[in-house]
């Protein structure tokens, strides 16, 4: 601490200075550098908690609702081995008040220990998304055995195309919003080398966003994989698109059924998708695709981001668990149309996306219908749940094509404790 | 606040050459001058509030830039970042404010009689006369570091300083956060209201963090006088009317300036300023005067003139579109203004503005007429 009382202001002027600053108690011997500015550490005490607190009143996202003085003030001075604070976890919850309607998240994790550290903020807001899970007292179930599914075989007359994406977090380094570009660099390098190493069905190649020709972009466009850089705020506020596009590129195997993105707003987001309604095979190659990835990084000593509470730990408190979204693309014409649909997908655990993803509308009566849930149940469960409730929109489609009436199931059981 | 992953310590157990940015692709000042070695030497310093080489580049590389425009790809987050990354923004300084050295001296002078002429510029053609400059306050880190408490805290200060300004000066101030429907739609139409930034030079700079937190407009009664607080800088500060007085318009503005800068001082508070760099500003483009005097001209047959752009360039002006910066020119209407900012005082840059628009509309009348210009080219000034 020597290092920073430079300067001694006379005792008058800092007093001047401090009470028109509104400090409140003020202790002797304030210090400021030549020019004036405060030393960081010095600006803490002058700038207490109560100063820095957010202002969330118009706010409507999971952080808003969980972050009190109180826990602000615990936690706005701890430094994550990272050196990542709370206001960068918040910033982008902080910067988007959110919507009426929708409850966004509004907080990020910079690193795997973020979770720990300010687990006052984040247990209250997993809890919050993720339908009361307690992360202090309950474990995530981890099943990536595609062999249990059960009549995971769609009805191509409705199910367009099926697809299951989750993430991937490198143990060791920092997360998206937080990374350097050498850690951005290396996760790109770990899981480009260990994607080489995939053969088979799942060989493929890697693009690099900043190097691919315009050919090679068109190509990815056409075929629905290319990624670019966010324009959400909800991401931009969160520092995820920071030297865009250096590491960022897209991997896919040749036959363009099994995808990974690299350095978007995780790690990698690993994606296995194909046309039609074979959500069995998708997910059987997903789970395939998975481990073999993890064998490959882990022969070279790095492995994922997991812990038992939390499953995958993911740069979104939201993605947490499974972080599995599984989905089809499904023409519902007539049950899209009737007032019990939503009521429908909500016991079901499903919601609905147009067919440009998340924040798009639904052309053609096509809708996108994954599910909700992420943490709290395994990667067998959650894709089950879907495979049941997509079976049962297409019966109530059915029903109603033929002038018969529908139900509303019964809602599916939150998990076990 | 350390923004994004700049206080990360672990890229320090990365080369520097593993860090390095990728500038390949960029045309900005930054990108020019920050070579590997220079990266190398200054990545493990840190201004005393913690302000650090990454933070001041981060939106020079997120916005690589247009091989046309050249931004300058770097900002400021305190007084020190000046100097303690100097090794940077010198030459930085050097090429964006044409050669301007390390131990050259910048002159301030705010006295509005030193101005000649100017209460006659012709208003059928001028349509109106605006001067802005922006200050900063010693003491308090600047937009794109500064934590919520200390831009409040600046706001603070600046309400009180403004609340004391009397006569013609007298005005009320509106928090952006608190202002209803009606004084929005107000402040829009006087064109006084600023909003969220959307471009991304400023976005990627972290000064847009909190919105709409601490900031606001003060305005006095007559609308001739505005303050925005906490937008680019702590303050910006303006003066404008409609018409062609721009004599009136520079006295009102430095004797606003100068009467907020002894209300400040009155409460313990100077504004950052040193006699190489001037007035310290968030951008290096800023710094000096931070003065941007200019009009709404109307030079429809001038800007169609081949010589148009070289009369500018001699005469140290810019153009703009009627909406300022990166806007188009509505109907011959063109944003004419001084292209400097350091290393000329306040009162030779505004005499630029109003000889060489003066110049510009005798040009245009000449046209007009179907007359030539070519004997009225100026010199370099």
């Amino acid at each position: 601490m020597a290092n920073s009382f430079t300067r001694l202001m006379s005792g008058r002027n800092a007093a001047v200075v401090l009470a028109s600053l509104g400090a409140g108690t003020m202790a002797t011997g304030f210090l400021m550098s030549e020019n004036g500015t405060l030393a960081a550490d010095t600006k803490k005490k002058l700038y207490p908690p109560s100063a820095d607190f957010p202002d969330l009143r118009k706010h409507n996202n999971c952080m808003a609702s969980a972050l009190t003085p109180a826990i602000y003030a615990k936690l706005r001075d701890k430094l994550t081995p990272n050196n990542w604070t709370l206001d960068q976890c918040i910033q982008t919850g902080v910067d988007n008040p959110g919507h009426p309607f929708i409850k966004t998240v509004g907080c990020v994790a910079g690193d795997e220990e973020s979770y720990e550290v300010f687990a006052e903020l984040f247990d209250p807001v997993i809890k919050d998304r993720h339908n009361g899970y307690d992360p202090r007292t309950m474990k995530h179930p981890t099943d990536l055995d595609a062999s249990k599914i059960t009549h995971g075989m769609f009805d191509e007359n409705y199910v367009l195309s099926s697809r299951v994406r989750t993430g991937r977090s490198i143990r060791g380094l920092s997360l998206p919003p937080a990374c350097s570009r050498s850690e951005r660099r290396e996760v790109e390098r770990v899981v480009v080398t260990a994607l080489a190493g995939l053969k088979g069905d799942l060989a493929g190649r890697y693009y690099s966003l900043g190097e691919m020709t315009e050919q090679e972009q068109q190509q990815l466009i056409d075929e629905h994989f290319l990624f670019d850089k966010p324009v959400s705020p909800l991401l931009t506020a969160a520092f995820m698109a920071r030297d865009w596009p250096d590491a960022r590129g897209i991997w896919h195997n040749n036959e363009k059924t099994f995808l990974i993105w690299i350095n978007e707003e995780d790690h990698t987001r690993v994606i296995s998708m194909e046309k039609g309604g074979n959500m069995k095979r998708v997910f059987e190659r997903f789970c395939r695709g998975l481990k073999q990835v993890e064998k490959l990084i882990q022969e070279r000593g790095w492995e994922f981001m997991w812990n038992e509470h939390l499953g995958y730990i993911l740069t979104c408190p939201s993605n947490l668990g499974t972080g599995l979204r599984a989905g089809v693309h499904v023409r519902l014409p007539k049950l899209s149309k009737d007032p019990r649909f939503s009521q429908i997908l909500n016991n079901l655990r499903l919601q609905k996306r147009g067919t440009g993803g998340v924040d798009t509308a639904a052309t053609g009566n096509v809708f996108d219908i994954s599910n909700n849930d992420r943490l709290g149940k395994s990667e067998v469960e959650l894709v089950q749940l879907l495979v049941d409730g997509v079976n049962y929109l297409i019966e109530c489609e059915k029903r109603l094509e033929k002038g018969q009436d529908i139900k509303i199931p019964a809602p599916v059981p939150q998990f076990k404790k | 606040m350390p923004f994004g992953n700049t206080h990360n310590q672990m890229k320090m157990k990365f080369t520097s050459e593993q860090e390095y940015p990728d500038l390949s692709k960029h045309n900005n000042h930054m990108a020019k001058i920050l070579t590997p070695a220079m990266y190398e030497r200054l990545r493990s310093k840190q201004t005393p509030s913690g302000f650090t080489l990454d933070d001041v580049i981060q939106t020079g590389v997120d916005n690589p830039g247009h091989p046309f425009i050249m931004t300058v790809g770097c900002v400021a987050g305190d007084e020190e970042t000046y100097e303690v990354f100097k090794e940077l923004l010198d030459p930085v300084i050097e090429d964006r404010h044409g050669g301007y050295k390390p131990t050259d001296k910048h002159k301030t002078d705010l006295n509005p009689d030193n101005l000649k002429g100017g209460d006659d510029l012709d208003p059928n053609y001028v349509l109106s006369s605006r001067v802005r400059t922006g200050r900063s306050i010693r003491g308090f880190s600047l937009p794109p570091h500064c934590s919520r408490g200390e831009r409040r805290a600046v706001e603070k200060l600046s309400i009180e300083a403004l609340a004391s300004l009397t006569g013609d000066l007298k005005g009320k101030y509106y928090a952006l956060k608190n202002m209803t429907d009606a004084e929005q739609q107000q402040l829009i139409d006087d064109h006084f209201l600023f909003d969220k930034p959307v471009s991304p030079l400023l976005l990627a700079s972290g000064m847009a963090r909190d919105w709409p937190d601490a900031r606001g407009i003060w305005h006095n009664d007559n609308k001739t006088f505005l303050v925005w607080v906490n937008e680019e800088d702590h303050l910006r500060v303006i003066s404008m009317q409609k018409g062609g007085n721009m004599k009136e318009v520079f006295h009102r503005f430095c004797t606003g300036l100068t009467k907020i800068e002894s209300l400040f001082k009155d409460r313990g508070h100077a504004f950052m300023w040193n006699e190489h760099l001037g007035y310290v500003l968030t951008c290096p483009s800023n710094l000096g005067t931070g003065l941007r005097g200019g009009v709404h001209v109307k030079l429809p047959n001038m800007s169609k003139h081949p010589k148009f752009e070289e009369i500018l360039k001699r005469l140290r002006l810019q153009k703009r579109g009627t909406g300022g910066v990166d806007t188009a020119a509505v109907g011959g209407v063109f944003d004419i203004s001084n292209a400097d900012r350091l290393g000329f005082s306040e009162v030779e840059l505004v005499q630029m503005v109003v000889d060489g628009v003066k110049l510009l509309v005798e040009m245009e009348k000449k046209l007009e007429k179907g007359q030539s210009i070519d004997d009225m080219m100026p010199a370099q000034k």
